[in-house]
C-alpha cells in the first residue's frame, strides 16, 4: 500500500499544488499511492472542500426558525408547519455540459434528484438556470439544443415535474455555458435522513447501479497501474439512466420507511471516496469498504478507478446489522443492486482493501476536516474594468425625446419595445419548458410561463386534495450583467429579485440554496467579484430573512474571447430561493384578467430618479446600444420589503389578480409581458408631459430598470379598499398607471398629454417575443 | 367500481391516476405491481403513462413480457374496461389490444402542452358524460404520441367510429393544431368492442379544479356512470 514519491505531473493531474502534496505527505506520514492521491485530490477539490470559497461561504445566515437542517448536509431542509417539510438544493453541472451537452445536463439532473431522496423526500419540482453564448453563434445553438434536450430526457423520464427556471444568453458564457438545477422534495419519513454514519459494526451497503470507468475524465492515467484498454475504455462524461434512478427513488423511500436505514449518503463527484469519507467523518467513525464486493459494468478496474468512478445512480446506506436482507430484497424488488460492501469502523480511517489488501487507507480527517483553506487577500481598490463602467452615465446616450431615440437610424419607442421583445433574454421559453413535463405528479399550479414562480399543491399522498391545500413556490434568479458590473449590488439583486418573484406568486420568502458560478479565485479580478457577490448575497438574505441551507461553488468557469484569450465567464451567483403559501388558492398568475381592471405599479414611482432604479446594466443598453456599462440598481431593501409585503397581502386578500415585477427591461417591457400573458393590451396614462425640461429621460421612464418594481391589476370593485391600503403601506411608492384592455386590444402607453409614447399590436408584440428562440434556431437549418 | 392500476418499474403517472380515482372521485383504488397476475376482482385497470422499462428498447416494447399483461389481456377478453394513458397507449399497441403504432413526434421534440380535442363519439362509456362533438382540452406530455398505421387499419378504425379524440382547432382537426403528425389527427382510440381505450393525453392531469383544467374528469365519471350499466357489445359497426 505504501507509496512512492510523486512526480510534479502526477500531482497536478489531480489538481493538487506541491504544497498540498507535502501537506498530504505530512498527514500520512509517508508518501501517498497512486488511489490516495486521487482521493485527496478530488476531496481537496473546491467542489468538495470549498477550499477558495469556505470563508466567504461563513458569512451567510444559515439560522432560521424554519430552518431544520442548514449547509453541510446533501440538502437543506425547512419545516413548512403542518408537518410539512421541504428539501431542496441547487447544484452545477457546467463542465461537463460543455463536453457533452446532453449527458452533461441528463446527469445534472440525476444528481441534485439523488440529494434529495437522500434526505427521506420525494422529489417534487425540478428548476433550471441555464447561461449560454449568442444563438447567433453555431456551436451555442449545438450546446442549447443539447442541454435543453438532457434535461427534458432525465427529468420526463424520472416523473419530476420541471416547473420553472431562467436563460439568459450573452457572449460571456460562450464555450463555457452554466447548467444550474434545482430540486424540491418532500419529506415522506418521519425523521429526515442523514450523512453521518454510526454504529461500530454495521454493514455499509453499496445500492442502485453498477460501478464503471465513467466520469473520470478530468484525470491523466500515465501511470503504470493502469492498462491500456481501461485508458481507452473511459469515456469522459457520466451517463444517465433516469429509468434507473426512477427507481432508486422508489426503492430508497421504501427502504428509508423500513426503519431499517441508519444513514445514506448518494455517491456523486467522486463517488466511493466521497460517500465513504463523508459518511465516515460526519458519523465521527471510520468505514471499511471491499472494492471486491461492488458490482462492477467493466472488466479490469484497478482500485484508483472504483475510488474515482463518478458511475451515476448509485448511493452508500449504513444498515442496522439485523435487517440486511429485509433491505437487499426492497432493492432487488426493483430491478437494483444491493450488496453489503463494508462496516463501520471505529477507527476513524477510510479503508479501502482489493483482492485481499489495504488498497488506501487515509485518516478520514485528512480528506474531510482541516481541508486546505486559502484566505485571499481584497484588492486595495475595485477593479479597472469596473471602475471604467461605473463612469457611464446616461449622459453618454443619444438625446431622446418622446418620439424615440436616435441609433444609427431614429427608433421609435416601439422599435425598441420590439427590439427588447426580440431579445432571447426576455423573449418566450416556450420552446424551452415545452420539452419538459410540467404537470406530472398533478401537483402543478401555476405553468411555466404564466408566473413570476412556480407553484407546487403540498398534499399528503392518498389525501383528497382540498381548496385549502398549502403550496410551495419556487424560483431561481441572477441577472449575471449586475453581478459583472457590480458584484455586490448585484448579489443583493438577486436575493431582492427571487424574494420578489416569489411575493408575486403570493408567497412568503422562506430560504435560500445559491450556486456560486464564478471564475478563478485566484486572479485578483475573480477573487473581488466572488467576495464582492457573497458580501451582498450574505447583507440580502439577512435583510430578508431568508437564511442559506446550502449550495454549491463552480469556480474556474471560463470562456475565449475573440481573439481566443481565456476570459471569466459573468460572475453568477445563481439565488435559488422557496416561499410557503399557506393556501393555493390564494395566488396570482403575471397575465391580465378581465377588461377595466385597474393597473398598478407598486414601487419607485416613473418620476423618480433614484440610485435604484438605472439604465446602467440594463438590457436597453446592451440591446439598443451595445453597450455594457454603468452603476446597476441599487437595492433599497426597506422599500423591497414594504413593496413585497404589500404585494402578498394583496393577493391574499383578493385584490390583486395578477402581478409581475418589472425586470429585464423595466415597466414597458413588463406591461407587454403582462398583456401578452393575459392576451389583452392595457391603456396606460403616464404622468409626465410628452416635451418634458426635466432632466427625465423617456428611455430611463420606460425601460429602467429597479426601484423595486411590481405591476398588479385591481378589479375596478376593490380599487377604493386596496388604493386605502396603499396609502397607509406604501406611502408615495405607487402610482395608478391605467387600466386592463379587452381581448387582443392594443397596449398604448400616452404622456399626460396623450403622446403616443408607445402603441402597438398585440400580434405584433407576441410574434416577435414568441417567436424569438425559435427563429434563431431555425435559422440554422438553413445555412 | 374497483380501479386497478398498474405499476412498471419506470411508471409515472401512477399516483396521478390514484389522485383522480381514488382522492378525488372516491372509487377502491389499488396499484398492481407488473409481477402479479392476479386481478380479477378489478373493474377497470389503468396502465399509466411513464417510461415502462426506461423504454430504451422501444415505447412500451419490454413491458409487454411482464406478467400482468396475460391478466391484463384477459381482463380485456371479459369485456371488462381498459385504459392506457401515454406510455399505457403505447404498451396497448405493442401488446395487440389496440391496432398501429405510436412513433417520434414529428418536431423530433418531447412536447408537454394543453391541446384542444374533439369527442369523435359520446355514446361509449369512456365519452358519455361529453356532449357529442364537444371539444375540450386535455394536457399532453410525450415524445413519441405520432400515431401510425397502415391505411387499411385507418380504414377500420373510421369505418367501425373507433376514434374516439382527434387533435383538432376549434372543432375542426387541422395540420397546424396537429400536435405530433398523428395520422387522422388521432389522439385516443378504443378497439372493436368500445372496452379497451389509448389515448396520448392525460385525462387524469385536467381532473382538478385547483390545477386548472377539468375536461378530463368526466371520462373517468362516464365510467362510474356505466359500472351500473352491461359492458358494450360492439362498437357501432
Amino acid at each position: 500500500m505504501l507509496g512512492t514519491f510523486a512526480s510534479h505531473e502526477e500531482i497536478a493531474n489531480e489538481g493538487l499544488t506541491a504544497a498540498e502534496y507535502a501537506e498530504i505527505v505530512r498527514r500520512l506520514g509517508r508518501h501517498p499511492n497512486r488511489a490516495e492521491l486521487g482521493m485527496f485530490g478530488v476531496m481537496w477539490s473546491e467542489h468538495c472542500c470549498y477550499k477558495n470559497s469556505r470563508p466567504l461561504l461563513k458569512q451567510f445566515p444559515t439560522q432560521g426558525k424554519r430552518v431544520l437542517v442548514g449547509p453541510g448536509e446533501n440538502a437543506g431542509v425547512v419545516d413548512l408547519g403542518m408537518g410539512l417539510k421541504l428539501a431542496f438544493k441547487i447544484e452545477s453541472h457546467n463542465h461537463p455540459s460543455a463536453v457533452e451537452p446532453f449527458q452533461g445536463a441528463a446527469t445534472g439532473v440525476g444528481g441534485i434528484l439523488r440529494d434529495i431522496f437522500t434526505m427521506g423526500a420525494r422529489p417534487i419540482a425540478l428548476l433550471n438556470s441555464l447561461r449560454f453564448g449568442a444563438l447567433e453563434d453555431p456551436k451555442t445553438r449545438r450546446l442549447f439544443n443539447g442541454v435543453i434536450s438532457g434535461i427534458s430526457h432525465y427529468g420526463n423520464c424520472v416523473g419530476v415535474p420541471t416547473v420553472g427556471g431562467e436563460v439568459y444568453f450573452d457572449p460571456a458564457y460562450s464555450g463555457n455555458p452554466l447548467v444550474n438545477v434545482m430540486a424540491l422534495g418532500l419529506l415522506e419519513t418521519p425523521e429526515i435522513v442523514k450523512s453521518g454514519a454510526v454504529g461500530i459494526g454495521n454493514p455499509v451497503l453499496y445500492v442502485g447501479s453498477t460501478t464503471g470507468r465513467d466520469g473520470m475524465g478530468g484525470a491523466s492515467f500515465a501511470s503504470a497501474e493502469l492498462s491500456q484498454e481501461s485508458v481507452e475504455d473511459r469515456p469522459a462524461v457520466q451517463v444517465g439512466d433516469p429509468f434507473l434512478e426512477k427507481s432508486l427513488i422508489e426503492a430508497c423511500l421504501e427502504a428509508f420507511k423500513s426503519g431499517a436505514v441508519v444513514a445514506a449518503q448518494d455517491m456523486g463527484a467522486a463517488g466511493i471516496t466521497c460517500s465513504t469519507a463523508e459518511m465516515a467523518a460526519k458519523g465521527g467513525v471510520g468505514i471499511a469498504l471491499d472494492l471486491d464486493r461492488i458490482p462492477v459494468r467493466e472488466q479490469g478496474m484497478v482500485p484508483y478507478e472504483y475510488l474515482l468512478s463518478e458511475s451515476q445512480e448509485r448511493m452508500l446506506l449504513v444498515a442496522q446489522p439485523d435487517r440486511v436482507q429485509e433491505l437487499i430484497a426492497i432493492f432487488e424488488r426493483w430491478g437494483l443492486h444491493a450488496i453489503v460492501a463494508g462496516n463501520v469502523i471505529s477507527e476513524p480511517v477510510v479503508r479501502i482493501s482489493f483482492q485481499g489488501e489495504v488498497a488506501a487507507e487515509v485518516p478520514t480527517s485528512a480528506l474531510v476536516e482541516d481541508t486546505p483553506l486559502y484566505q485571499r487577500e481584497l484588492p486595495g481598490e475595485p477593479p479597472t474594468y469596473a471602475r471604467q463602467a461605473w463612469e457611464w452615465t446616461a449622459d453618454r446616450l443619444p438625446v431622446c425625446t418622446a418620439g424615440g431615440i436616435e441609433v444609427q437610424a431614429n427608433q421609435t419607442w416601439n422599435d425598441v419595445l420590439l427590439l427588447l421583445l426580440d431579445s432571447p433574454t426576455i423573449a418566450s421559453k416556450r420552446w424551452i419548458y415545452r420539452q419538459y413535463d410540467h404537470q406530472v405528479q398533478n401537483n402543478t399550479v401555476l405553468l411555466p410561463g404564466d408566473a413570476d414562480a412556480a407553484v407546487i399543491r403540498l398534499r399528503y399522498e392518498g389525501d383528497a386534495p382540498t381548496a385549502g391545500n398549502p403550496g410551495v413556490a419556487a424560483t431561481v434568479d441572477c441577472n449575471p450583467r449586475y453581478v459583472y458590473l457590480h458584484p455586490y449590488e448585484g448579489a443583493k439583486a438577486a436575493i431582492a429579485e427571487a424574494a420578489r418573484n416569489l411575493s408575486c406568486v403570493g408567497a412568503e420568502p422562506l430560504a435560500v440554496t445559491d450556486n456560486l458560478n464564478f471564475g478563478s479565485p485566484e486572479k485578483s479580478v475573480g477573487y473581488w467579484q466572488l467576495a464582492e457577490a457573497c458580501r451582498g448575497l450574505a447583507e440580502a438574505c439577512r435583510e430578508f430573512d431568508t437564511p442559506v441551507t446550502g449550495g454549491n461553488v463552480s469556480l474556474y468557469n471560463e470562456t475565449l474571447d475573440v481573439s481566443s484569450q481565456p476570459q471569466p465567464i459573468y460572475p453568477t451567483p445563481v439565488v435559488g430561493m422557496v416561499g410557503l403559501i399557506p393556501n393555493i388558492t390564494q395566488i396570482c398568475g403575471q397575465g391580465w384578467r378581465s377588461e377595466k381592471d385597474a393597473i398598478y405599479l407598486l414601487g419607485l414611482r416613473l418620476d423618480i430618479s433614484s440610485p435604484s432604479v438605472s439604465l446602467g446594466g440594463s438590457e436597453y443598453l446592451a440591446i439598443i446600444h451595445n453597450t455594457v456599462a454603468g452603476q446597476p440598481p441599487v437595492v433599497d431593501f426597506e422599500l423591497e420589503r414594504r413593496v413585497q409585503a404589500v404585494c402578498r397581502e394583496g393577493i391574499r386578500r383578493g385584490w390583486i389578480r395578477s402581478a409581475h415585477d418589472c425586470a429585464e427591461g423595466g415597466v414597458a417591457i413588463a406591461l407587454a409581458e403582462a398583456c401578452i400573458s393575459g392576451q389583452r393590451g392595457a391603456m396606460i396614462h403616464l404622468d409626465l408631459p410628452a416635451k418634458s425640461n426635466d432632466a427625465l429621460r423617456w428611455d430611463q421612464v420606460l425601460f429602467a430598470e429597479g426601484g423595486g418594481r411590481i405591476l398588479v391589476s385591481v378589479s375596478p370593485t376593490q380599487q377604493t379598499a386596496w388604493e386605502a391600503h396603499l396609502s397607509t403601506s406604501l406611502g408615495n411608492d405607487w402610482q395608478k398607471l391605467g387600466e386592463v384592455g379587452t381581448v387582443n386590444s392594443p397596449l398604448e402607453i400616452l404622456s399626460v398629454d396623450n403622446f403616443p409614447l408607445i402603441s402597438v399590436t398585440m400580434k405584433d408584440v407576441s410574434d416577435c417575443w414568441s417567436t424569438a428562440i425559435e427563429r434563431r434556431l431555425s435559422s440554422q437549418d438553413s445555412l | 367500481m374497483k380501479f386497478g392500476i398498474v405499476v412498471f418499474p419506470g411508471s409515472n403517472c401512477d399516483r396521478d391516476v390514484a389522485l383522480v380515482t381514488r382522492d378525488i372521485l372516491q372509487q377502491p383504488t389499488r396499484m398492481v405491481w407488473h409481477e402479479e397476475t392476479d386481478i380479477a376482482e378489478l373493474d377497470v385497470i389503468v396502465i399509466p403513462g411513464g417510461f415502462s422499462y426506461g423504454d430504451y428498447l422501444r415505447c412500451g416494447a419490454i413491458a409487454q413480457f411482464s406478467p400482468v399483461i396475460t391478466a391484463v389481456r384477459q381482463h380485456a377478453t371479459a369485456g371488462k374496461f381498459v385504459l392506457g394513458i401515454c406510455n399505457g397507449f403505447q404498451i396497448l399497441t405493442e401488446i395487440g389490444l389496440l391496432p398501429g403504432a405510436l412513433i417520434r413526434n414529428r418536431n423530433l421534440h418531447f412536447i408537454c402542452d394543453r391541446v384542444p380535442l374533439r369527442v369523435e363519439r359520446s355514446d361509449l362509456p369512456w365519452t358519455q358524460n361529453y356532449s357529442p362533438a364537444q371539444v375540450i382540452t386535455l394536457p399532453i406530455a410525450h415524445g413519441e404520441g405520432c400515431y401510425h398505421a397502415d391505411q387499411d387499419t385507418l380504414k377500420q378504425l373510421e369505418d367501425n367510429r373507433q376514434i374516439l379524440f382527434r387533435y383538432c382547432d376549434d372543432g375542426e382537426p387541422s395540420e397546424a393544431t396537429n400536435p405530433n403528425g398523428s395520422m387522422h389527427h388521432i389522439a385516443g382510440i378504443c378497439n372493436k368492442q368500445g372496452n379497451v381505450l389509448g389515448m396520448m393525453p392525460h385525462p387524469e392531469r385536467a381532473a382538478d379544479p385547483v390545477l386548472g383544467g377539468t375536461d378530463g374528469l368526466a371520462l373517468f365519471q362516464g365510467l362510474l356512470a356505466a359500472a351500473t350499466l352491461p359492458v358494450p357489445t360492439g362498437a357501432g359497426c
